[in-house]
């Protein structure tokens, strides 16, 4: 499946190129590089990955070497550069969400779905990960989705078994 | 009740729309500035109040406004940080949600202060929900003429974008933050020069934490010396806690600076106590960068008096007895939890977040997680205990940017003062898997506590 979609060629949508001219229009002229980490949310968000053909399709869109769009979406830790499942549960995994259980939901989360941290399932609806906190410590444990990254808090095993069931319906 | 200069209108429904920021006299302060003061009377005010920087450092804020540099016909630039990414902080995601024009607010008067015609909010990826809304406040302000050309008719232009991480916690030091904004990794760069030389595009630059910002509101409303006086010695106004881990009421607090730590934990009208009938063990303070104290030394200093909320106070006694407010990530531990995996996790946290840079950092942070996972798996030796410090001391300092300081700090300051629990992990391989050290004499009076140095 990985190879099928990698040959694919990349066309970015009308309503995603507007995007992209209006967030390069924010910075002073010849200053586009800045427009680089926004953008690739934007093609992450509609392809769901960022693929080499899709990295290359930036740099020529911001007329920059491709080396310099690989350097950058392998150092940050939102751009996928393999295919997810449709969901991507990211759970966090730093020290106040663990005071409050965010270890043992992480064991729950790997039995109900069946698959280990960063794998997807069989049918391609989800794949999770463990992540460094997200700003949310009060309200512990917590779990986002992109690519609006809808937040989760307060999680026990009832709401995180509900919250799947939900988007299995979905 | 005390004081909320920032929080006051949380509750009120509506406050996150401009009209309703407006009514309870939202604004007014942008109309203030710009229409009755200069930008260097700005800069004098915020001064004048005292205000330190909210991010971590706690550096004044009006003296780093004062080194910016102004070359004839070089653009200058504010940036705001709201890259909130230190475990146990998330007062600026708070602010940003509900009540985001106290920042596009405070943003607008900061940007006049400073001379930049284009300012910039570095919001981390994360928060793609509260980077939606304070677009859309921006939109509505400029809509209503406090943002774009010629601002209420006083001929100063603005332009303020939003501008989304990509998951990085060292973006929030302010050279690894200008780096992402050019579209680079997170790099931090070697100083000098400073941003306030040469910053965003090389040009002058002021980068200041989303609570400065809001706070310099308040202080142009009132006046730089009416801010100065809530508060504490140098610690002066209010300061947003966060408040996370074992605790009855977690969240998000506005305190005058100066409160005592027992009464914040406590009481009612803060975090309600320890939750689930526990005992406080241990707190980490200032967001986890900065030294853990067990339960004697949180409530008390060395000498027996209480411990306040302030800068001075927390780090009273440095770091043999005390820590640091850091951004005001308040962590409680209760007695079941164990000091050296929570030390693990953090160090692990380090190491993921590391840059790979400076070799310290990137291979010494990798280090500590590795011997703090054997010590917590039953694989320790005691030896390990001192190697961590030894790490920990090589790390410290011998690195371009502080995150060195921060991962070395939580893990000499965890052997500093639980040593015992280390020991005893080394000791009891087995036991420890399944038990924990429990509260031990971290909770006992300070003479009774084992101060090592």
């Amino acid at each position: 499946m990985l190879k099928v979609e990698e040959q694919q060629p990349v066309t970015f949508s009308a309503a995603l190129l507007e995007k992209c001219a209006e967030i390069v229009s924010r910075y002073p002229e010849g200053k586009h590089k800045s427009a680089l980490l926004p953008i690739l949310h934007e093609v992450q968000a509609e392809l769901g990955w960022l693929s080499a053909n899709a990295m290359d399709k930036v740099a020529e869109y911001l007329n920059i070497q491709p080396i310099e769009v690989y350097e950058v979406a392998s150092f940050y830790t939102m751009y996928f550069l393999k295919p997810q499942g449709k969901y991507m549960l990211e759970i966090c995994r730093t020290g106040p969400c663990c005071l409050v259980g965010a270890e043992k939901l992480m064991d729950h989360l790997e039995q109900t779905l069946g698959v280990k941290e960063g794998e997807v399932t069989p049918d391609g609806l989800f794949s999770w990960r463990g992540v460094e906190c997200l700003a949310a410590c009060g309200y512990g444990p917590v779990l986002q989705i992109g690519p609006e990254y809808t937040f989760y808090e307060n999680l026990d095993k009832q709401k995180l078994d509900d919250l799947i069931q939900d988007l299995r319906k979905k | 009740m005390a004081r909320k200069l920032l929080l006051e209108h949380i509750n009120v429904p509506g406050i996150n729309t401009l009209d309703v920021y407006r009514q309870k006299g939202g604004y007014r302060a942008v109309e203030k500035a710009l229409k009755t003061l200069t930008p260097d009377e700005v800069v004098e005010e915020v001064k004048k109040s005292g205000l330190r920087g909210r991010g971590g450092a706690g550096f004044p804020t009006g003296m780093k406004w004062s080194f910016l540099a102004k070359p004839e016909g070089v653009p200058r630039y504010l940036v705001c940080n709201a890259d909130e990414s230190e475990p146990g902080t998330f007062k600026d995601r708070y602010l940003m949600t509900y009540i985001p024009h106290a920042l596009i607010e405070g943003m607008i008067v900061s940007s006049f202060a400073l001379g930049a015609n284009t300012s910039y909010i570095y919001v981390r990826g994360e928060m793609m929900p509260q980077i939606r809304i304070l677009e859309r406040a921006i939109a509505e302000a400029k809509q209503a003429g406090f943002l774009g050309k010629n601002i209420l008719g006083t001929g100063y232009d603005l332009e303020l974008y939003v501008q989304p991480g990509g998951g990085a916690y060292i973006c929030g030091e302010e050279t690894a933050l200008l780096e992402s904004l050019e579209g680079k990794r997170g790099n931090p760069r070697i100083k000098p020069p400073f941003p306030a030389i040469a910053g965003l595009y090389g040009c002058p630059t002021v980068v200041n934490n989303v609570e400065s910002i809001a706070a310099t509101v308040p202080i142009i409303n009132d006046g730089g010396e009416e801010y100065a006086k809530i508060g504490i010695g140098r610690s002066t106004g209010t300061k947003l806690i966060s408040a996370s881990g074992n605790l009855v009421r977690p969240g998000v607090y506005e305190i005058e600076l100066g409160l005592p730590v027992e009464e914040f934990i406590y009481s009612d009208e803060y975090c309600g106590g320890i939750a689930n009938g526990k005992r406080l063990k241990a707190t980490v303070a200032g967001g986890s960068s900065v030294p853990v104290l067990p339960a004697n030394l949180t409530l008390k200093l060395a000498n027996g008096d209480p411990r306040l909320m302030s800068y001075e106070s927390l780090s009273e006694g440095g770091f043999a007895t005390g820590t640091m407010m850091g951004s005001g990530g308040f962590i409680a531990f209760d007695e079941d939890q164990c000091i050296v995996r929570n030390t693990w996790n953090f160090a692990r946290f380090y190491h993921h977040e590391s840059c790979g840079q400076c070799s310290p950092c990137r291979e010494g942070t990798g280090w500590m997680e590795k011997v703090l996972h054997r010590i917590e798996y039953g694989h320790g030796k005691m030896s390990d205990i001192d190697l961590l410090v030894d790490v920990s001391k090589n790390i410290e300092g011998n690195t371009i940017c502080p995150l060195g300081d921060a991962a070395a700090w939580p893990v000499a300051s965890a052997i500093r003062h639980f040593r015992d629990e280390f020991e005893w992990h080394v000791k009891e391989p087995v036991k420890s898997l399944d038990t924990n050290y429990g509260l031990a004499n971290y909770a006992e009076p300070i003479a009774k506590a084992a101060i090592t140095e």
